[in-house]
């Protein structure tokens, strides 16, 4: 298979997307339905297919680093002095490695969702939705310049706004919808303004002539300071906050537990999988100017270790499980984040970088997973509360172990396909600094602890009552995605990720280091321990906890207050100070200046209205000496 | 006394004024269409004055005339016509009761 | 003698005219305005006889006195008593109208007059006859000064007018 044939993977969403969203109405919600999953089947087996082309194919390997090739590549703008807009594909590892992770997750969902939105008001939009969210991350994974990333940046933000507010008769999802693109347009406000320096700094959008020579373009951008940082620096920074405010980072993580107001297959893709990581992959992508900033790279790891802390400690409060799994992402995807940010060449071969991507890869993987398992129990149960769950295992068995599985993957406990990407962050963070390694060992521990938390409060704990209907595990499309999940979170740790992915194309061997593995697993071991002691059996004692650390708790089950602290600056200090200025400005001088020019025209329009009698003999009056006049001008001239 | 081509034109533009008044301040439309004849009667006179005076072989206004004469002559009959349909909707020929279209 | 004569004509044409045209618009019965209105028409058809165009003379006869009379003879009856008086005009509307009347012939007769002052003399009214043979060929003929092309015109206007006039005036 040709990499050319990538293209279809782009392009048959987009043909899914117009057909559904436009004619979709007029078929019935199956056809649909099923139409949108074989569509995406065929964009999964052609991803697969460019992928393990490029990956396994010798050709793209010179001198033992893989090449990124540039499949198309089309102006599509010209912007002038040279700057130019291509649209195109441009296949390199990291995009490979998308391709397969959002094709796969998309695929899952797809399937998984003919039964978990059966019977759903708006079916086929849904598809037709779907379809541009896999067509827009797609386009963004295999752009071929920083523009064409910015414009499926925003294409994916407009999808996730889409499927947020699906449900757009609940107040909540539209409300949550807004605020998912407005946190993330702010974010990316940061992005445009990082890419319009570096074009203006460097000339050029594109990936491949940015990367190859990283570091005179940094330096040719250094000469130019604010505020002590050069202008590289601040580009690459504000792309960062680009990418932050996608993938949820602190503090602009507020958005994303609110998104789960989406229906939760959406969550499983979109706020969990593909799209969130898109701010990671942004980082990836410019990676080689990034190590031409270090003080860049500082800020992504504090940024990263600080949220992942953060999203832990909240996650352990939360009572609804799918705002405990969206805290959960935050973090792992901090992880991510962190790893991005202590990755140096020069130590251990730059492992943070292909960590951080085989994390990404893992965790899309087992996060995906516990979405769906979510979805499923939700399904069932009706309610997203703890509270209304309990002893499911007994009820819905596939669901209890692929749900098992995913947290003991998310916990980092081996074989499972957590483990070894976890550990790999953790190496890389102990050679940048210990200090780190160990706040995010302890972050790794939490993990553990509020994961089974989760679970136990599900599948064990007390038994509700189920009286009104029993609970049961789901149909073959909604059980089939979870079975393939599971295998995957089981088997991908064993993937020599270190051969497909590393910052330079390079081959990396991974091997455990067990000074590193050993505590982390005891670490984890301990998480789990105490969620059992605490979780497994209904009993009083986590409520006993609770009411001992009263602020801690409340603090974090009301996410420490962010959103509240968001609210004061804009509804209090931004609307509540500054937009009274402006409104007073607005009402009696720009307002004032209108109703003064009304005032003028209706005073003339009054004075003069007498003109306009409707009389024609005054008209003709009028007309008549009109041309009396000019009769005597031109006597007096010619005469 | 020569009869210069002063002496022609003087009573046409006074026949002009006297159309111009009338149409601006009569009231009747039947009393506007007869200025309207008067004014154009005499621009008529004035095409047959300019032709004797200064072509006086040739006949163009004359011709033009003529022309003009049974183009009033269809434009005053179809004018009739308008009045008297108005008369049958308003029950009079004021101008200034002609309102019913304007709104 | 012929000067004589003609110049008396004329003086009684021109007087006719400005007589009855300013009693055509002044007149408060709109059936005497009409009337004033047909002697205007006469004196102008005499001024076409005196200037030797009689066939002209003959049409401004038939045409306007006999065809364009009787209709407003016709419809001012149709729509107004016989006993009925204008309104007295409104002195403002009068003004206007006097305002421009006066005004439109001071312009015109200013621009005449400061025109012909110096050369009307040397323009001399030679009585050429326009015979009937020549303005029959004229009117019938196709070459250059000749009216067929509009002759025919007027007569399909002439027809679109029966045509719309039937159609508007008619009782639905």
């Amino acid at each position: 298979m040709d990499l050319s044939y990538s293209i279809i993977t782009l392009l048959l969403p987009l043909f899914m997307f117009l057909l559904l969203g436009l004619f979709g109405m007029k078929m019935p919600k199956k056809v649909a339905g099923i139409l949108g999953t074989c569509a995406m089947l065929v964009t999964t087996v052609i991803a697969y297919g460019v992928a393990l082309k490029y990956f396994f194919d010798p050709q793209y390997m010179v001198d033992g680093v893989r090449q990124g090739q540039m499949v198309f590549n089309e102006t599509w703008l010209t912007l002038g002095h040279g700057l130019k807009v291509d649209m195109g594909i441009f296949i390199d590892p990291i995009a490979a490695m998308m391709l397969i992770v959002i094709s796969t997750i998309s695929m899952m969902v797809h399937l998984y969702s003919l039964g978990y939105m059966h019977g759903e008001k708006g079916f086929q939009r849904y598809y037709a939705f779907l379809a541009l969210f896999t067509f827009s991350m797609l386009g963004l994974v295999v752009a071929t310049n920083i523009f064409q990333m910015f414009i499926f940046f925003e294409m994916v933000g407009v999808s996730s706004y889409l499927l947020i507010g699906f449900y757009y008769e609940k107040n909540s999802a539209v409300s949550a919808s807004k605020k998912a693109f407005i946190v993330t347009r702010f974010a990316d406000l940061g992005f445009l303004i990082g890419i319009m320096l570096l074009a203006y700094y460097c000339g050029t959008f594109d990936f491949k002539t940015l990367m190859s020579n990283p570091g005179s373009i940094v330096n040719s951008a250094a000469g130019v300071t604010f505020l002590g940082c050069s202008a590289a620096s601040w580009a690459l920074a504000l792309i960062f906050v680009g990418g932050a405010g996608k993938s949820a980072m602190f503090p602009l993580h507020i958005w994303l537990p609110d998104a789960m107001e989406g229906p939760t297959p959406v969550s499983a893709l979109i706020h969990a999988a593909t799209m969130v990581v898109a701010g990671v992959y942004l980082v990836a992508r410019m990676f080689p100017m990034y190590l031409f900033t270090p003080e860049v790279l500082d800020l992504i790891t504090v940024t990263g270790a600080v949220t992942a802390l953060y999203a832990a400690v909240v996650a352990c409060a939360q009572t609804d499980i799918k705002r405990v799994l969206a805290f959960s992402t935050i973090s792992q995807i901090a992880f991510m984040f962190t790893a991005l940010g202590v990755a140096r060449p020069e130590l251990h071969e730059g492992v943070g970088y292909m960590a951080s991507m085989f994390h990404l890869f893992t965790h899309a993987m087992f996060k995906g997973l516990l979405f769906l398992c979510a979805g499923a129990i939700i399904h069932m149960v009706h309610s997203n509360e703890m509270d209304a769950m309990g002893n499911l295992r007994k009820y819905m068995p596939i669901t209890h172990i692929t749900f098992l599985i995913a947290c003991l993957a998310i916990a980092g406990i081996p074989p499972f396909a957590g483990f070894f990407s976890k550990d790999e962050i953790l190496v890389a963070v102990y050679q940048q600094s210990t200090f780190w390694g160990v706040w995010m060992s302890a972050v790794a521990g939490l993990t553990a602890f509020y994961m089974f938390r989760l679970y136990y409060r599900i599948f064990w704990w007390n038994k509700p009552d189920y009286s009104h209907h029993t609970p049961h595990d789901c149909e073959w499309v909604m059980t089939v995605p979870l079975v393939i999940l599971a295998l995957i979170s089981c088997v991908a740790g064993f993937i020599p990720f270190g051969h497909f992915v590393t910052w330079n194309g390079g081959n990396y061997d991974i091997h455990i280091m067990w000074e590193v593995a050993a505590p982390s697993i005891a670490i984890a071991v301990v998480g789990i321990v105490v969620a059992t002691v605490l979780y497994r059996k209904e009993n009083s004692l986590p409520d006993r906890i609770a009411s001992s650390m009263k602020g801690l708790h409340r603090a974090a089950y009301r996410r420490f207050y962010i959103d509240e602290i968001y609210m004061f600056v804009t509804h209090k200090i931004i609307f509540g100070i500054i937009c009274r200025g402006i409104s007073w400005f607005d009402h009696n001088i720009v307002d004032g200046f209108m109703n003064l020019l009304a005032r003028v025209t209706n005073g003339a329009a009054y004075s003069i209205r007498k003109l306009q009698s409707g009389q024609i003999q005054m008209y003709v009056w009028v007309y008549y000496i009109g041309a009396l006049l000019l009769a005597l001008v031109t006597c007096l001239l010619l005469i | 006394m020569e009869l210069t081509v002063l002496y022609y034109l003087i009573p046409s533009l006074i026949m002009f004024g006297c159309g111009v008044y009338g149409f601006i301040t009569r009231k009747n439309l039947i009393a506007i269409l007869i200025s309207l004849e008067l004014m154009l009667n005499s621009v008529d006179i004035n095409f047959v004055v300019f032709n004797r005076f200064l072509f006086p072989g040739q006949m163009e206004g004359m011709f033009f005339t003529l022309f003009a004469i049974a183009i009033a002559a269809a434009e005053t009959a179809l004018a009739i016509a308008i009045i008297i349909n108005i008369f049958r909707v308003v029950k009079n020929v004021d101008v200034e009761n002609l309102t019913k279209m304007k709104y | 003698m012929n000067l004589i004569g003609n110049s008396i004509v004329y003086c009684v044409i021109a007087v006719a005219i400005i007589v009855f045209s300013v009693l055509s618009v002044t007149s408060r019965k709109i059936l005497r305005a009409a009337t004033y209105l047909l002697f205007t028409l006469f004196a102008t058809a005499a001024l076409y006889f005196q200037l030797g165009y009689e066939f002209l003379g003959a049409v401004q006869l038939a045409v306007y006195a006999g065809g364009i009379l009787v209709l407003f003879v016709f419809s001012i009856l149709l729509t107004t008593k016989p006993g009925d008086n204008a309104e007295r005009l409104v002195s403002k509307k009068r003004k206007l109208g006097l305002t421009a009347a006066v005004a439109g012939v001071a312009v015109c007769g200013y621009a005449l007059v400061s025109f012909f002052a110096e050369n009307a003399a040397s323009l001399s009214s030679a009585m050429i006859d326009v015979d009937m043979e020549r303005i029959g060929q004229a009117l019938m003929g196709t070459e250059k000064f000749e009216y067929l092309l509009p002759f025919e015109a007027i007569s399909v206007l002439l027809l679109a007018c029966i045509i719309g006039g039937v159609t508007v005036a008619r009782k639905r």
